[in-house]
């Protein structure tokens, strides 16, 4: 039986669907299966960050309504081939979104994969309650500033009350995973710093992911960043995020802080 | 090893983006809810195929591929050898 995993945030841009993607490439790269499920019914993106655009036929509503088969929507990576995609519809309105209907399809995609990663839409209205409310575990996606930090707290609230774990009294797993960090503002104290974060939220740490030119790089071209360039900064701090929600103890480092020759030449530049 | 990749690094991406999202709102944009071409087609498609077989939707797959001059439109089925006995004592 496979594991739930829910990305979510509250707030809009930090990162959700590039975290989901991320993870999703990190864990089917050593052979797990996995699907990326988009909840952002009409105003879906996470076909375009994986590079999958071109190719959706049927998405989760035509499956829920019965108008397609599960095998049918869901969306083989070209790159990784035990990496799947069901994608959001575009047109049809969130309301086609039921409950029920998300049970089933989660229910399935449980049996079939290892891992089952929902992209929540940001807000707290039915997209993102539905997307959290069968998750074992819940990733909530973070940026080192007031607003983020504010709406998370909301979603952690939600994440202890809403979700089928809650209302059977059973304790969500939850991991907070720092994105757009940047190292050298928060030592300037432009930024809120990590234990500051960790502090307020008091939920573990899963990853800090430094603010990075090689993710929009990455989307331009439709590629997870894990994928996209294994090697730099923000796939090395994804790929053992990966690594954490795999049970491994692994120490989490702040990006940059151990400088080498050319990081103090170059200083942010190089990074 | 940072001061390396900036060296090995490819060309630019933004063009790609560019050229990405010209496809695909082209392709949006033509599309109001469900009646864009391709999808009628391949609903109808479905449609007069199962006039002359049950279809299992297990054995059908239907991929699509949106270019930006041409889309590829491809469906595959798998005809058992008595798909319309089938469909008769249906």
């Amino acid at each position: 039986m496979g594991k739930v995993i829910v990305v979510t945030s509250g707030k809009g841009g930090v990162g959700k669907t590039t975290s989901s993607a991320a993870l999703g490439a990190a864990l089917a790269h050593n052979g797990d299966k996995v699907v990326v499920v988009d909840f952002d019914v009409g105003l879906r993106n996470l076909d375009l960050v994986m590079g999958a655009e071109r190719r959706v036929v049927y998405d989760i509503v035509n499956v829920i309504q019965g108008e397609a088969k599960l095998t049918q929507a869901l969306i083989r990576d070209k790159r990784l081939e035990s990496l799947y995609l069901l994608p959001a519809s575009q047109t049809r309105d969130k309301d086609n979104l039921t409950p029920e209907g998300v049970e089933k399809v989660i229910a399935a995609l449980k049996t079939a994969f290892d891992w089952v990663i929902c992209d929540s839409p940001a807000g707290i209205e039915r997209g993102a309650t539905l997307a959290m409310r069968h998750a074992d575990v819940a990733i909530v996606v973070t940026n080192p500033e007031v607003s983020s930090v504010r709406d998370s707290d909301r979603i952690i609230g939600l994440l202890d009350s809403k979700t089928l774990k809650a209302e059977k009294g059973e304790r969500m797993e939850k991991h907070l995973l720092l994105t757009r960090y940047d190292p050298v503002r928060a030592e300037r104290g432009d930024m809120l710093k990590v234990d500051d974060v960790l502090e307020i939220l008091s939920i573990p740490l899963l990853g800090i992911i430094p603010e990075s030119m090689d993710v929009l790089r990455a989307s331009n071209v439709g590629s997870p960043v894990t994928l996209a360039d294994g090697r730099s900064a923000p796939a090395i701090a994804y790929f053992e995020a990966a690594r954490r929600l795999n049970g491994e103890n692994l120490p989490v480092t702040i990006p940059g802080e151990k400088k080498g020759f050319f990081g103090k030449i170059f200083g942010r530049k190089a990074a | 090893m940072n001061f390396l990749r900036i060296f090995t690094r490819s060309q630019s991406s933004a063009p790609a983006a560019r050229e990405r999202l010209q496809v695909l709102l082209a392709h949006e944009r033509a599309s109001v809810g469900d009646s864009d071409l391709v999808t009628k087609l391949r609903d109808e498609i479905l449609r007069a195929i199962s006039k002359h077989m049950q279809i299992d939707d297990d054995r059908v797959s239907v991929k699509m591929e949106r270019g930006a001059k041409v889309t590829t439109l491809a469906v595959d089925i798998e005809i058992p050898f008595d798909a319309d006995k089938k469909k008769k004592a249906a």
